[in-house]
């Protein structure tokens, strides 16, 4: 048969393959699909272990106004006085901006690399059997996801988008006026639902990627995944929802 | 026996692998229910040749699902709407008089179109051909059961050996990857004893290898429901920790040596 294969490749022998560009070996683990989903699957376990953290800190929100502030306080005096004020919490920020822009490019050199590995389009409408919507539409959540966490922290933490009512250290104050905006509560909840669309499908998929994959637990995977998307979409939604129905006091 | 009527076949067809390839209509009046889905193209192919036109060219050879030769989209799936079966085990009783169905070939950018339905699969030899040899005693047969393997372990490697390398899992994969392929042959060696020597070279040139032609696993599990041998993608989890593995072992091995 006519080898119609036209990448330039070194001479095949039994064991031959092309000969790999030196590089320090992250990278050259990296290089490969397989190194590219082992840092996806480990940014986003840090992505989903700080959703998680993030929403059961702000549940604080319903013991009130000193509860929550206390609560942004203790975050900024993380391990003082081992460190001085803030210094911790800027570590932990600037491992999960890591962990974002790691995803990221991930995230798009593995889509590059899947557009290259099929051209051509399928010409007829492909059947598809298991795939799922929440599989299918990673890039979109994930671009969701991503557009929502720059306008989230312009929000809350730089404060500029927050409509003139930021004081910086009551974040309570904040949130509440934030979320106290029709509109602004519809993106929020709306990006959520993104999240959990994301996560029931990544937290199933870093299994997978990372090889834990255990006959006898295989099947919990999918249901850790769905509860865990369930727990987080819940609790952030119920931020907007409730502070929208007043039981959250905005002015308290 | 009854007779499947009036089938309209819309079947790609591309003169060679640089042309401009497009769908015709064939129409189809009769064919017996027993009949293959190959065996329908024959029937097709006959009445082409009888009219003096070009038959449609596609691959096929044992025609019992075991050689991994045939392999066509059917109506968007992989070997078409039967579940674990190679499209020559796919009978015309799956579809109903009246059908339109649409065939396609295989596509991948590893996987170029010579003709018509037929495709290049050697990247897959590529892959095979990284993984080398096996170290195993030549010489007089020896005796049965000189290497004891305990029987899960057997049984699990029998289902990755089931692997016929039809390439359906590509076709099927939305991202073009050929994990599936990759980590049922990979898996199939390394739970054996047989295959431990070379067991961490042989990943991680397996995996690169396929990495030079193939796309990335997003998990979406459409290969495994392709598969004519339905091999679970619990292999590909396999695959990824063996990958890692490797990596780290041939580094030290490699450092050992220096």
């Amino acid at each position: 048969m006519a080898q119609v294969i036209n990448r330039q490749r070194g001479p095949v022998s039994g064991t031959a393959t092309r000969a790999r560009k030196k590089q320090p070996f992250l990278l050259d683990l990296y290089s490969t699909s397989v190194g590219k989903k082992y840092v996806m699957a480990l940014t986003g376990l840090m992505g989903v272990g700080f959703v998680l953290v993030h929403m059961v800190g702000n549940l604080k929100m319903y013991l009130g106004r000193e509860d929550y502030n206390h609560y942004a306080e203790f975050l900024r005096e993380l391990l003082v006085p081992i460190f001085p004020r803030t210094v911790l919490l800027w570590i932990l920020r600037g491992g999960l901006i890591a962990a974002v822009l790691g995803h990221l490019h991930a995230a798009v050199t593995l889509t590059r690399m899947n557009r290259q590995a099929r051209p051509v389009k399928y010409q007829s409408a492909r059947d598809y059997q298991v795939a799922s919507f929440a599989s299918r539409s990673m890039r979109w959540t994930g671009t969701i996801v991503l557009l929502f966490i720059v306008w989230h922290l312009l929000d809350l933490t730089a404060g500029t988008a927050n409509g003139g009512n930021f004081v910086r250290g009551d974040a309570y104050n904040n949130v509440a006026h934030s979320l106290n905006r029709p509109v602004v509560a519809a993106a929020y909840i709306l990006a959520n639902l993104a999240l959990g669309v994301h996560l029931f499908h990544g937290v199933w998929s870093l299994f997978q990627s990372l090889g834990w994959s255990h006959p006898r637990f295989n099947k919990w995977r999918r249901h850790l995944a769905g509860g865990l998307a369930s727990v987080i979409v819940l609790g952030n939604i119920s931020f907007p929802v409730l502070v929208l129905c007043k039981v959250v006091e905005v002015h308290s | 026996m009854s007779l499947i009527r009036n089938i309209t076949l819309k079947i790609w067809r591309q003169d060679g692998p640089a042309a401009q390839g497009r769908f015709e209509t064939y129409k189809v009046d009769s064919v017996t229910d027993e009949a293959s889905f190959l065996e329908l193209l024959d029937v097709v192919n006959e009445n082409l040749i009888t009219e003096g036109k070009e038959p449609i060219t596609f691959d096929s050879d044992c025609r019992e699902g075991i050689c991994g030769t045939c392999g066509l989209m059917i109506n968007g799936q992989s070997h078409g709407p039967e579940k674990s079966t190679a499209t020559c085990q796919l009978h015309m009783r799956k579809f109903t008089s009246g059908d339109v169905i649409t065939v396609e070939p295989f596509r991948a950018s590893a996987f170029p179109i010579l003709k018509d339905l037929m495709v290049d699969r050697s990247a897959f030899d590529r892959i095979i051909e990284s993984g080398g040899f096996i170290t195993s005693p030549t010489g007089g047969a020896p005796d049965a059961n000189l290497i004891p393997i305990p029987k899960p372990v057997a049984d699990a490697a029998m289902d990755s050996a089931a692997c016929i390398g039809c390439g359906a899992c590509v076709a099927a994969c939305p991202n073009g990857a050929a994990h599936l392929f990759t980590s049922a042959k990979i898996s199939h060696l390394n739970l054996l004893p047989q295959g431990q020597a070379e067991r961490y070279k042989r990943t991680e040139a397996m995996v690169e290898t396929m990495n030079e032609y193939f796309g990335s696993c997003t998990n979406h599990g459409e290969c495994e429901a392709a598969c004519p041998k339905a091999i679970s993608i619990d292999v590909i989890a396999i695959m990824h920790k063996d990958y890692r593995k490797s990596k780290l072992k041939n580094r030290k091995e490699l450092a050992r040596n220096k």
